[in-house]
């Protein structure tokens, strides 16, 4: 089975994010980054069904050329090669425009399956697996908590809201989203380290796949949330904060 | 130009977010001066149509199929498309559950267009819709705009409108039947079930204490299980705690897990995605104990500690220890 596994680079979690002087977007040219949760997720789930099944994972990136890092990592922990469509702005494109890099980039791999995380922690629009099915003309599932091989194609395990979950089963080639927690992320070893470095990364730009940024939906300004809710912030040190929590634990909300 | 809310049901009974969406939708169509229509689809849904015939609706299209009993996305992307080549609405509303996650972007790619997901609000500046969403896990706002003339299609977060605000009145009920076929529908679904049932229920808990990233070990998690244990709290954790097996699943709280209503929740290291607020912002009293002043969770917190769990947490033990003498 030949996987591809798109992937990634976001701002790291614990980012202390600064709204940028043109209000459109924020300072991020200082931050760590690192792969997004929820791909690290996908490419796991994609490096243990080949594992098990044989065949090639071929990890996909849009991105500027910093995310050759997190490119990388994912060849170290053991996929066989990857596609990276560089992109130094893109910003320029809306979320349908990266989409359309990342499946014209996939129609050139014609993978079995596809797989990616359900949303990525930066935007969050948990969209981009849906939109490359329907751009690819392919059935697909989301929030996907296990899957097997069939015969006949693949069986998943979808979840629903509120504990619930349900089967499916489609032909493939497929689209999945896969959802956190669905496998336990492995460390790269130290020889992944050293192969991933003879690893083919090719690179694409998107002058190269003739997609245009024509976007639907334009950003047009990005702002620290109001606070909806008045919250009463305990000042002074640890032993300072804590007694006084303790003590309005008791006499307010009476609770001790 | 008209405004449509698609509405959600499975087994015949409404998903309650559909209301906040129609909510949503109600308010628009006035502040934008367009009429408003509402949707459902399903087999054998005549009877939540007429219900939604009931309220303050220029129009309710009722999308009759029997292979829309259960739902596919490939069904669901068919027969929606046909409704909105029809009706031709510059704006289609959806609730944010998470099957429009699995069909809307879908729809709208095939539409021409693009979903603007998890929305907080619409404002409407200039005579245009302005939606607002947050970007990374809440720490950021964003409002977009339409760049071109197409229809704007958006899915409603849980909780931003109120279903209560839902107005009655009445509108015509339109059955469509629409050109689907089974060779169109690629998934075959089984019938949806429960792991098995839960151990702990956390919705009868008072008080909880939940932990999030902000611990970073397994071994950490004795601070927390300490401090539920000094105030005769459960415990509770955010997704990815248990994504880990740090705790078992049943011990979340959020979206995929419990949604708990305690008189006092702890929020120890929770930085509050949305995911995690949906399943605790009915709790009468939130605590949160996070070193970053901007995380989210004080957007939802009565009390708040800015500063290190791990001097924190073992200082609040010893306190609450005093305080209960």
């Amino acid at each position: 089975m030949k996987i591809l596994v798109a992937i990634k680079q976001v701002p790291s979690r614990d980012s202390q994010l600064k709204v940028s002087s043109s209000g459109r977007w924020m300072e991020d040219a200082d931050l760590s980054a690192e792969i997004n949760e929820p791909d690290a997720y996908a490419l796991e789930e994609a490096l243990q069904l080949k594992e098990k099944h044989g065949g090639e994972v071929v990890a996909l990136c849009a991105g500027p050329a910093r995310a050759s890092q997190t490119i990388r990592e994912a060849l170290a922990k053991g996929a066989d090669r990857a596609v990276h469509v560089e992109e130094e702005d893109l910003g320029r494109f809306d979320l349908l425009g990266v989409a359309q890099l990342l499946a014209k980039a996939a129609a050139e791999v014609k993978p079995d399956l596809i797989l990616t995380g359900l949303q990525s922690d930066d935007l969050g629009y948990g969209q981009t697996g849906v939109i490359l099915a329907e751009l690819l003309g392919l059935p697909h599932s989301t929030i996907i908590m296990q899957v097997e091989k069939t015969e006949a194609g693949i069986r998943v395990k979808r979840e629903l809201e509120d504990g619930w979950f349900q089967h499916m089963t489609m032909p493939l080639p497929a689209v999945l989203t896969i959802q956190s927690g669905i496998n336990k992320l492995r460390y790269a070893t130290l020889m992944g380290i050293k192969k991933a470095k003879t690893k083919e990364v090719k690179q694409l730009s998107a002058d190269g796949l003739g997609v245009t940024a024509a976007p639907k939906v334009s950003l047009e300004r990005v702002y620290m949330p109001q606070r909806a809710k008045q919250t009463t912030l305990l000042p002074g040190t640890a032993k300072e904060q804590a007694a006084k929590l303790a003590e309005i634990l008791k006499f307010e909300v009476r609770v001790l | 130009m008209s405004v449509l809310v698609v509405m959600e049901q499975s087994r015949l009974a409404w998903h309650r977010m559909s209301w906040e969406a129609l909510a949503a939708g109600q308010q628009m169509g006035p502040a934008l001066g367009i009429p408003v229509a509402a949707a459902v689809l399903g087999h054998g849904a005549a009877a939540l149509a007429g219900e939604l015939g009931g309220k303050k609706l220029d129009k309710v299209y009722h999308v009759e199929h029997e292979l829309l009993d259960h739902y596919t996305a490939d069904a669901y992307t068919v027969a929606l498309a046909e409704l909105v080549d029809m009706a031709k609405p510059s704006m289609v509303l959806f609730p944010h559950t998470y099957r429009v996650r699995d069909f809307a972007p879908r729809l709208a790619t095939r539409l021409g267009g693009l979903l603007v997901s998890d929305v907080l609000r619409i404002e409407v500046k200039d005579g245009a819709a302005v939606a607002v969403r947050q970007m990374f896990q809440g720490k950021l706002n964003a409002d977009y705009r339409a760049a071109g003339g197409g229809t704007q299609y958006i899915s409603i977060q849980a909780g931003a409108y109120r279903a209560e605000h839902v107005e009655a009145g009445s509108a015509e009920v339109e059955v469509l039947t629409p050109a689907l076929e089974a060779a169109q529908i690629r998934i075959k679904v089984e019938e949806p079930f429960r792991e098995s049932a839960r151990a702990v229920d956390l919705t009868a808990a008072d008080l909880i204490v939940s932990a999030g990233r902000g611990i970073k070990e397994q071994e950490n998690l004795s601070l927390i299980q300490e401090l539920a244990a000094a105030m005769g709290a459960e415990v509770a954790a955010s997704r990815p705690i248990c994504d880990n097996g740090w705790l078992p699943m049943d011990r979340q709280v959020g979206s995929s897990g419990q949604t708990v209503a305690p008189k006092v929740y702890f929020a120890v290291g929770i930085s509050g995605a949305i995911q995690h607020l949906v399943g605790m912002k009915g709790s009468k009293c939130v605590v949160a104990i996070n070193k970053d002043p901007n995380a989210p969770i004080f957007e939802v917190a009565d009390y708040g500690i800015v500063g290190d769990l791990f001097e924190v947490v073992p200082a609040l033990i010893e306190e609450i220890k005093k305080a209960k003498g």
